[in-house]
């Protein structure tokens, strides 16, 4: 089910076993690393990136080319730093890249690292990711073995050690200034940017901080070209993206897609619809961080310029499907506790912010609320607002303020029936 | 406290990285994994391991969530039960799993003190709920029957360790 006639990332779909080296390398892995250690200047591999178009797939959608531009090549040593610390609610895509098809993403680091002149490589992983992390490590045992990684890689002069690293429950560490202190054995708070970590970033040197889908994309690039990248997608959104599926569909899962597909086929095609034939009410597309859209947004292309267009964010594309049953305010509060639980308390607009949130979405829940409630909520947001250290707060104001422009009547409904808890 | 074998487990992480304090939630993870908590005995030997100072170790134990200062059962269950979950019936799969263990809706350790369950938020396996991790390995796709024959093999392995000891 799917608009490719072959998976550029999931590959692991369509080749069994492609977790092993040796399927992998008879498919044409580690071909990309070969073709750039022998053929191609270590600025040819940022071109070639840069010119595919490729942008970050952890959210920020930041161009990853760009973003290795930034290295300066008289410091040394450069660090690559991997974000495997998934934790937006909604996204399991990175867990399944490191399961189903971990050597592309060990190629995408060796090809990054070549080309920022890095010799060390940590991914960073939740804590919870413990089981698929054993995996990894057998993979990067098997490509030191068969000598991609290591000493003198390919025969050349080219070498990168590439570590695992394990955090220990903390969303706030996939942003990745907190997750260079988490992983420097700090507390994982975000720091100042600038300077941002190009300049100073692990142990105070420069670092690339990718995520883990986004370096997966780097093998097909270096090996097929950009022009080749580029006829998936759409001029600003090239390349294709997996989409995590959840909620209120028959199949839910991940689903890699070109940029632009509209939210249409994303649901009914590959999720299946809407179990019983119910209507679609809300979706997240950003997981609990972006804004809510509303049902009548089928059509939307999946593109990083028309979600936004939409009034929302396509981030890392994690669906979170909402029918016609669901309660907003539910919905919302569930979203309001995840940030106020992770929030990292280093800031007190969104430390007390998201605790006061939550305190009205519990008097909401209870039947105690307030005439009033609603228009606090967002004269909490307001106050947060811009005044956040990092883009966590922020983040927190989305649920709360596109739940209630979009489904205000059902916080009307919870004031009214004051006394009527759940 | 770290035994001599985790010393010397923590001594090849130690290689890994330039700064021994990056080190810190390995060993912490090390110190607490055969009993699901860890003690001030455990944080100060983790402390002069690694030249941090006992405050510091504090601190980073309050922060991160799977650091645990309370005792825990020899299994830890922990079940999602955020919005992606919730919305695939978790939060009665969580509730009914409370009640069938005799806990009260906010989770707890059962009276043997086998296990702990409790909800968490995103644990990244959305596409597959209800999910609950124990000791921190996945279970997925799970249903009150799948859990409760989970939970009793675990039981009876736990019975025949104490009667073989």
């Amino acid at each position: 089910m799917s608009l490719l006639q072959e998976h550029v990332l999931l590959r692991h779909r369509d080749i069994p076993n492609i977790r092993d080296i040796h399927v992998y390398t008879a498919h044409g892995g580690y071909d990309a690393l070969r073709k750039a250690l022998n053929e191609m200047q270590p600025g040819e591999v940022t071109d070639v990136v840069k010119a595919s178009g490729l942008r970050g797939r952890g959210g920020a959608g930041f161009p990853a080319g760009v973003k290795w531009s930034f290295i300066p090549k008289d410091v040394k040593p450069v660090y690559i730093v991997v974000n495997a610390d998934e934790s937006e609610p909604g996204t399991f895509k990175d867990r399944e890249l490191i399961e189903g098809n971990p050597h592309q993403v060990l190629e995408g680091i060796a090809l990054c690292a070549y080309a920022v002149g890095a010799e060390a490589a940590y991914i960073y992983g939740r804590g919870e990711f413990r089981g698929p992390f054993r995996g990894l490590q057998q993979a990067i045992d098997q490509a030191y073995e068969q000598g991609f990684l290591g000493e003198n890689i390919l025969g050349t002069d080219f070498s990168l050690d590439v570590y695992t690293h394990l955090g220990a429950g903390a969303y706030i560490c996939g942003e990745e200034t907190a997750l260079l202190s988490s992983l420097e054995g700090k507390l994982g708070q975000p720091r100042n940017r600038p300077p941002f970590p190009a300049q100073v970033g692990l142990y105070g040197k420069p670092t690339v901080v990718n995520n883990v889908e986004t370096l997966t994309n780097v093998p097909p690039i270096v090996r097929h070209g950009a022009e080749w990248y580029r006829q998936f997608g759409t001029e600003k959104s090239t390349g294709t993206k997996i989409f995590c599926l959840s909620g209120h569909v028959v199949r839910p899962g991940n689903y890699e897609l070109p940029l632009g597909t509209p939210l249409r086929y994303l649901i009914e095609e590959c999720g299946g619809g809407v179990p019983g034939g119910r209507k679609v009410k809300a979706i997240l597309p950003a997981g609990a961080s972006a804004p809510i859209l509303p049902g009548d947004k089928l059509d939307l292309p999946l593109d990083y310029e028309s979600v936004q267009a939409a009034g929302s964010m396509l981030g890392s594309a994690s669906f979170i499907v909402m029918d016609e049953t669901v309660d907003m305010v539910w919905a919302a509060s569930k979203m309001v506790h995840f940030f106020k639980h992770e929030s990292c308390g280093k800031c007190s607009p969104c430390r007390e912010g998201t605790y006061w949130m939550e305190d009205v979405y519990h008097r909401l829940r209870d039947g105690h609320a307030r005439p009033d409630d609603v228009d606090l909520l967002l004269s909490i947001a307001d106050q947060m607002d811009g005044n956040c250290f990092c883009l966590l707060g922020e983040f927190s104001l989305s649920p709360v303020r596109s739940s209630i422009r979009h489904f205000r009547e059902e916080y009307e409904m919870r004031v009214k029936r004051m006394g009527i808890g759940d | 406290m770290l035994s001599q074998a985790d010393r010397r487990e923590l001594d090849d992480i130690l290689k890994k990285y330039p700064d021994k304090r990056s080190a810190v939630l390995s060993a912490l993870y090390i110190a607490q994994r055969e009993k699901n908590y860890l003690t001030d005995d455990d944080i100060r030997d983790v402390a002069q391991a690694l030249d941090m100072t006992v405050t510091e170790v504090h601190a980073i134990v309050g922060f991160y969530t799977l650091l645990r200062k309370e005792p825990t059962g020899k299994y830890l269950i922990q079940v999602c039960t955020d919005l992606p979950c919730a919305l695939r019936g978790a939060d009665d799969f969580y509730r009914r799993l409370c009640r069938r263990q005799g806990l009260p809706p906010e989770g707890g350790t059962t009276e043997d003190g086998l296990f702990t369950v409790e909800e968490v938020v995103c644990v990244a396996a959305c596409d597959k709920a209800p999910v609950a991790q124990i000791n921190l390995e996945y279970h997925e796709h799970l249903t009150d029957e799948k859990i409760d024959a989970i939970i009793a093999e675990l039981r009876e392995k736990s019975t025949e360790g104490v009667t073989a000891g």
